[in-house]
């Protein structure tokens, strides 16, 4: 520990973190929502779409709430239709409209409880199957040493996105991010099948992701190198997107507690629902998720609001740990977005980013390269990303998203990307272990405590007027989102006493 | 005899010498690396223009692609001379102060102003950083005039919903944020919401597209009435707004 923080002021700041989450769990934990119930029957089994696209989740969750309402889930009101009546397996697919649900009661409830019981554990054992998977090919193959490099593709066309995502691994990627399409957050559905055209991204679906896990198991086999797979639990469908992602074995996903609300201008009170739940299966599946406060200092400026970032991440923390997952699960963003023209930037990024590393030792936190001082100058973006490379291996960080000297201006090139590698290899060979001898001076020191002392005041003033008012009232990314605002709050439901759910019902007891 | 000849301004690029026309590129030929990929990147350069030219940098990117830097002479000629001075902005720039009182003394209410991202964008930075109070680069957003009544309608509005909501607040004006260029879609959903304001019957409101990649086409192209370009702050649109609604005032009035 080089920058001396006091432990009295950590322990502060993570007992106030914790004091600003507790009213936002006990909300999470008496709502439910659409998406969290259309993950339930993802996990129970159910798949597929309707002749106009429209998945069966959707459709089944619709009707349940139009007919009997979804405050005591979807599980029971489903499983009792689809046991009870002559609805053989499937029928569903054929004349939902005709279906009736009711609430059932006494023994035809213990019915449908068994039954929803049964389908869901077999969605979770398939989670459960593909976290041994995974640990087992790491124990074959040894896990790549960190920092672990982590690139993007992006081109709408999953069929182009798996070569593209090959050669990236064959030139060193160590992680592959498929951009999800521009569109997709907002969608109150995921996507069926194999998909061929997306706008900056390719959709989020099952089967793309089956695909591409395969492809990269494929090229993993070639290297000897097991490269990982990420992808995003946000938008609307956070939760059935988590479900898909341990169903398909992915291995991160970008999954935030407020970004969705702050950037896509999502319900908060959706948002947090939402979140709690995505994460408790991520816990499960051993999935480490990746937190988006990277996104902060795009809208807000780097040194200013250097604090919100820490305040972030430690609110983050809290709902992680809380939903079940470890901390070697946690993989909190921050990022290099300094004004490059202010005197001492680079002193103040590796004061910062030594302050997230002392605060989140065993956490594989995940840095982001310049995006905001990207000019279209290419070769000083070239420059500053070396810089931000620098800085990733001097403190230590554990995630690099390999930046791009033509960020801002197209999706990345093949040769942008091959350039890109070359500047992480040069700068990871020669520096080696200078993280040993690095030893921060008065400067970064008195930085990095200023940081954490704004935190723990901005974490105070939450802790008492609420984290609802402070998002309100713009806290984070200086975006302001009051909670009755913003999309999806008629997808969120009060539980009602005798509500089901029996995936929670597993996941919380593995807590 | 003095006409043409002394008009022109013949200038070449600028290496280290006046006149030594030398400039660098750098490509990827879809071929794997050797001296045959050479001598095509070699042949590509001399039809671009480049001559001599040579290659000082090429790598193999996989078995299939390599990676060239070259230098090379210029062959072409432009006349200065000939070139036109872009037109730079046609209007003053104002202090929000300004802007509030000329919408006070022309108009006599508040002035309305609908935002939205359309189509599938979902990058809402960009309509947040010209209406939102925090604005940008120092500068306070619409929502921060007083004069001004802002409706930021967020992202992925469809082009309906956006003429509805204008018609429906009387929209002055309408500003539009596209940042998502792949296949084109900025110029498609902006022409398609220009279509859609052509439809009605009303006169429609003035419409502003902003977005990082709309270089390569005019605002008549697009069916709009202005377009504004990377870095554009909240104070610039504002100006704008007095000098297309407000024609006739003047700040000193």
């Amino acid at each position: 520990m080089k920058l001396g923080l006091d432990p009295g002021t950590v322990a502060t700041a993570r007992r106030l973190a914790a004091r600003a989450a507790e009213p936002i769990i006990e909300l999470a934990r008496t709502h439910t929502t659409v998406s969290v119930e259309r993950a339930v029957l993802r996990l129970a089994g159910i798949t597929g779409a309707d002749a106009d696209g429209t998945p069966w989740v959707n459709r089944i969750v619709d009707a349940v709430r139009d007919q009997v309402g979804l405050e005591h889930g979807v599980a029971l009101p489903f499983f009792d239709a689809y046991e009870g009546g002559a609805y053989e397996r499937d029928a569903y697919k054929r004349d939902l409209r005709d279906l009736r649900f009711r609430l059932p009661t006494g023994a035809a409830a213990e019915k449908a409880r068994q039954k929803a019981g049964r389908a869901v554990r077999d969605g979770i054992a398939r989670i459960d199957g593909n976290r041994r998977d995974r640990d087992k090919r790491l124990a074959e193959y040894g896990d790549p040493p960190m920092p672990w490099i982590y690139l993007i593709v992006a081109t709408g066309d999953i069929y182009e996105d798996i070569p593209q995502a090959q050669a990236a691994a064959r030139e060193g990627a160590d992680v592959i991010a498929v951009i999800r399409s521009t569109g997709q957050s907002l969608l109150d559905y995921v996507p069926e099948g194999a998909t061929r055209q997306g706008y900056a991204g390719t959709y989020a679906t099952q089967e793309n992701f089956r695909l591409m896990r395969a492809a990269l198991d494929d090229v993993s086999a070639e290297l000897g190198r097991y490269v990982r797979l990420t992808n995003y639990a946000s938008g609307l469908c956070m939760p059935e997107i988590a479900a898909l992602a341990g169903l398909e074995r992915l291995d991160m996903m970008l999954n935030d507690c407020m970004y969705g609300i702050i950037f896509r201008d999502i319900n908060p009170i959706r948002t947090f629902v939402d979140q709690r739940f995505s994460r408790q299966i991520h816990a499960r599946a051993g999935i480490v998720i990746n937190t988006g406060e990277d996104n902060y200092l795009t809208t807000a400026d780097a040194v200013d609001a250097a604090h919100t970032v820490i305040v972030s991440q430690l609110l983050n923390e809290r709902f992680g740990h809380e939903a079940g997952l470890a901390d070697r699960q946690l993989g909190l963003g921050h990022a290099f977005e300094i004004n490059p023209a202010l005197p001492d930037s680079f002193r103040m990024e590796l004061a910062h980013a030594q302050l997230v590393r002392e605060l989140f030792p065993d956490a594989p936190l995940k840095y982001m390269p310049p995006t905001k001082h990207m000019t279209g100058n290419i070769f000083a973006g070239y420059l500053l990303d070396a810089f931000f490379n620098l800085a990733g291996v001097m403190t230590d960080q554990s995630i690099i998203l390999v930046g791009m000297m033509t960020e801002g201006i197209h999706t990345p090139w093949l040769s942008d990307r091959d350039l890109a590698l070359e500047n992480v290899r040069y700068v990871r060979q020669a520096v080696g272990s200078l993280a040993e001898d690095f030893r921060p001076g008065p400067f970064i020191v008195g930085r990095a405590r200023q940081v954490l002392a704004e935190s723990v005041d901005l974490l105070a003033r939450i802790a008492d007027d609420g984290l609802l008012t402070a998002i309100a009232d713009g806290t984070f990314g200086v975006t302001r989102r009051p909670p009755d605002g913003g999309r999806g709050l008629d997808g969120v439901v009060r539980k009602a006493d005798g509500y089901h759910n029996p995936a929670t019902e597993i996941l919380d007891a593995h807590d | 005899m003095l006409t043409t000849e002394t008009r022109q301004q013949i200038i070449r690029p600028y290496g280290d010498t006046t006149g030594d026309a030398m400039i660098q590129l750098s490509f990827t030929l879809p071929v794997p690396h050797g001296p045959r990929a050479e001598a095509a990147a070699l042949q590509l350069a001399g039809k671009m223009g480049l001559d001599p030219v040579s290659v000082v940098h090429s790598k193999p990117m996989g078995p299939d692609f390599t990676f060239f830097i070259l230098y090379g002479r210029a062959s072409h000629l432009i006349d200065y001379a000939g070139i036109d001075v872009p037109e730079g902005r046609e209007y003053p720039l104002l202090t929000p102060k300004q802007v509030n009182l000329a919408i006070r003394t022309v108009l006599n209410r508040r002035l309305v102003v609908v935002g939205a991202c359309i189509g599938t964008d979902a990058h809402t930075v960009g309509i947040d950083a010209i209406l939102n109070v925090k604005g940008f680069a120092g500068e306070k957003g619409l929502e921060y005039y007083r004069e001004i009544q802002v409706h930021n309608l967020g992202a992925q509005v469809e082009v309906d919903v956006l003429v509805r909501r204008a018609r429906e607040l009387n929209a002055d004006a309408v500003l539009v944020s596209q940042v998502v260029t792949q296949k084109s879609a900025h110029v498609h959903n902006t022409k398609q919401l220009a279509a859609a304001f052509a439809e009605q019957d009303d006169p429609r409101p003035l419409l502003i597209v902003g977005g990082p990649r709309f270089d390569t086409v005019t605002a008549a192209e697009l069916g709009v009435d202005r377009i504004f370009g990377r870095g554009t702050t909240p104070g610039e649109v504002a100006g704008y707004l007095v000098h297309a609604l407000m024609p006739s005032w003047r700040p000193d009035e």
